[in-house]
């Protein structure tokens, strides 16, 4: 069973159903005691860090994912929830992750190079992966996937975590991090077609 | 880089999908499930459906048929027709829509545009804008090309940007049907805005789309109706052409 932590930041219809769709079962939630059981945890998200941040944290959330995270557990940041798992995010004020992987998050807008470039990054873009291997292994291709972004902030100096990343307008986005149980994915998994699905699955296989 | 997006857009009547020639002698043309998931695989970057039902039947039909696409095809969905209040933002996102396009809901009330910015982010509101030429002037036209509003061009679609529409679809009335190609002069009036453009409207066949990003290099997607429906263009050989002309795609 898979956890996808229900903690009201965003829409959980496609992840759930892409979830169902490659056969894992899973269930929307915030109890700890849910989390602890589960066989792998996605953290979801869309919208601000600020108050992401303030609602895990509300429910009560923040501690228990880190201690889950530390006994091995599959964990999975997908888009917002990709960038809490981080040390912290510059997203409109300073704000805490949740300090499980290296690096912090900061904004597109401000290290662009060009000002004519558009935020948020959205669209398709292309993966580039840090080796051939990850790349095999991840995606079952050697020549490149692309996937669903949309984002106004990304992760920075998290090199030592990175599995793939992808340009935009000069700059190389993280796009797809990990440490031993603790992986995040910039992009929509969800939204980011057969190649996107093919990711979630590789995830998932880690739970069993 | 960013992959230039190739759409196709459905018209849906009580849950199923039709095109009609310029809206007359409508036909049913197939499941949409089925047709979202040939997409899919044929490689469409985006889908778009445009709900043409007036009644609140018709209505529930395709709010479900939103759902049952969105529980099997897993690439962004955008869909619009009928979306005049907030709530009717909610109603699709909570059944698997990812963008809601507006169109004479928020020329009627472009505060809804803010209001749905505000509550559900800038990237899910696409204002699409219905535009014709009127003498020496591109005008704005609401309830499906039937009203003239009156406004221009440029003036509305920055007033949507500035009120956070995330996207902006522009259907130029003047080329729609005529299939000799985007209406680039049309698209142009749009090269400053800071959102992404997608240009609708007159494709033909693949050299259209070739045109259309090679001469406005910022337009972000083309997106089209009949040549896909009707097998005259394949997503999977658009993609493959485009990108021998070294345009962006995903293939």
């Amino acid at each position: 069973m898979i956890a996808l932590i229900d903690y009201e930041v965003g829409n959980l219809f496609s992840l759930q159903a892409s979830l169902k769709k490659i056969g894992a079962d899973s269930i929307l939630t915030r109890d700890p005691d849910v989390l602890r059981s589960a066989d792998g945890i996605i953290l979801p998200g869309v919208g601000a860090f600020g108050e992401a941040a303030e609602k895990l944290r509300s429910f009560g959330l923040y501690e228990p994912i880190r201690e889950i995270a530390d006994t091995g557990k599959p964990l999975l940041g997908v888009c917002l929830g990709m960038q809490m798992l981080f040390e912290k995010s510059y997203e409109y004020g300073e704000h805490e992750g949740l300090c499980l992987l290296p690096g912090y998050i900061g904004s597109l807008r401000e290290d662009l190079p060009s000002r004519d470039a558009i935020v948020p990054h959205m669209g398709w873009n292309e993966l580039s992966f840090t080796s051939k291997e990850a790349e095999k292994k991840w995606t079952g291709k050697e020549d490149g996937i692309y996937t669903y972004f949309v984002h106004s902030f990304y992760a920075k100096e998290c090199e030592e975590v990175l599995i793939a990343d992808t340009d935009y307008e000069g700059i190389r986005i993280p796009a797809f991090v990990g440490k031993d149980n603790v992986f995040g994915m910039q992009f929509h998994p969800e939204k980011s077609g057969d190649d996107g699905l093919r990711l979630l699955s590789e995830f998932i296989k880690l739970t069993k | 880089m960013l992959a230039k997006r190739i759409i196709p857009c459905l018209d849906i009547r009580d849950g199923r999908v039709v095109k009609g020639k310029r809206f007359e002698g409508i036909r049913d043309v197939e499941d949409p499930v089925t047709m979202a998931a040939f997409y899919n695989i044929s490689g469409a970057d985006e889908l778009v459906f445009y709900d043409i039902t007036a009644s609140a039947e018709g209505r529930k039909l395709f709010t479900e048929m939103v759902s049952d696409v969105a529980k099997e095809v897993f690439i962004p969905l955008t869909v619009g027709g009928g979306i005049n209040e907030v709530s009717d933002f909610e109603r699709v996102l909570t059944h698997g829509a990812d963008k809601v396009s507006v169109n004479s809901g928020a020329l009627r009330d472009p505060s809804l545009i803010d209001e749905a910015a505000h509550r559900y982010g800038d990237q899910c509101v696409v204002l699409s804008i219905d535009c014709k030429r009127v003498g020496n002037e591109f005008h704005v036209f609401s309830k499906g090309g039937r009203e003239d509003t009156g406004r221009r061009l440029f003036e509305w679609a920055s007033e949507g940007t500035g009120r956070g529409a995330g996207e902006i679809v522009l259907n130029s009335m003047d080329t729609d049907g005529v299939r000799q190609g985007f209406d680039l002069e049309m698209l142009d009036k749009l090269s400053s805005l800071k959102v992404p453009i997608i240009a609708s409207g007159g494709a033909g066949g693949m050299k259209d789309f070739s045109v259309l990003f090679k001469q406005l290099p910022w337009v972000s997607a083309g997106l089209a109706a009949s040549i896909f429906h009707y097998k005259e263009v394949s997503i999977r050989d658009l993609k493959h052409y485009l990108r021998s002309q070294n345009i962006p795609v995903r293939c």
